[in-house]
């Protein structure tokens, strides 16, 4: 198990990838650490920041909190799961 | 309930699921793997998903179809490698009379399509794969 990568800041998010952008960034899960408060638009400027291999993903990709479907706008609280969900495909 | 699946799907099982002597309409939708995208030949598919999201998102879809229309809805999803022929998705609705069957079937099928979780990779004859990428526009995607 790799040590979880964290820069300065006193919330800690646990960011889960899928499918093409877990092989992309070459894991399916990265820890960050931001200022608070933050969305999840700044969780994914501080995923950037601090992980070189985050460059791959989209610009505003789906996003999850709590099993549910959130906006970039949408608060994140400290120990949240974000999940970066790649263009969806089932059926 | 769980609506994902690594087995081979069972159309009866679900029908019977939404069965009930006073339900005279069952509508039943299969989805299976095509032999063909975008000119490529496909081989067979490989799904994968985030599962407890999709597991909760799968209820909220059946509980919103049973909200909008007097019906039992049932969906199960399969996860895993699939032969070209072999169901991917079955969904299933039973209501007094087939308008609200036909509607509430179509609503699952659609919303999962744009909201849950579940991803495809194609293998093609040529030994290449890919990405499915037909999914939901994020900025159209819901969010509470």
């Amino acid at each position: 198990m790799n040590p979880p990568r964290s820069l300065g800041g006193p919330l800690r998010v646990t960011v889960r990838l899928f499918a093409r952008y877990a092989e992309a960034m070459g894991t399916d899960s990265v820890e960050v650490s931001l200022p608070a408060p933050a969305t999840v638009a700044d969780v994914l400027r501080a995923l950037r920041a601090q992980v070189p291999a985050a460059a791959a993903l989209p610009a505003r990709p789906l996003c999850a909190i709590n099993l549910d479907h959130v906006l970039p706008s949408t608060p994140v609280m400290d120990g949240a799961e974000l999940a970066l969900l790649p263009p969806l495909a089932g059926g | 309930m769980t609506h994902l699946t690594s087995e081979p799907l069972d159309a009866d099982r679900l029908l019977r699921e939404v069965a009930a002597p006073n339900r005279g309409g069952l509508a039943l939708f299969v989805g299976t793997v095509r032999d063909h995208q975008e000119g490529k030949r496909v081989l067979r598919l490989e799904y994968t998903a985030y599962p407890e999201m999709a597991e909760a998102e799968f209820e909220r879809i059946l509980r919103e179809a049973e909200g909008r229309w007097p019906v039992r809805a049932a969906v199960v999803h399969r996860l895993g490698v699939l032969e070209v022929g072999e169901a991917s998705v079955v969904v299933a609705a039973g209501g007094a009379h087939r308008d609200e069957a036909f509607a509430a079937c179509r609503y699952v099928i659609e919303e999962l399509k744009r909201r849950v979780p579940i991803w495809k990779r194609e293998h093609y004859a040529t030994g290449e794969t890919g990405w499915v990428e037909s999914g939901a526009d994020p900025a159209e995607v819901e969010a509470p």
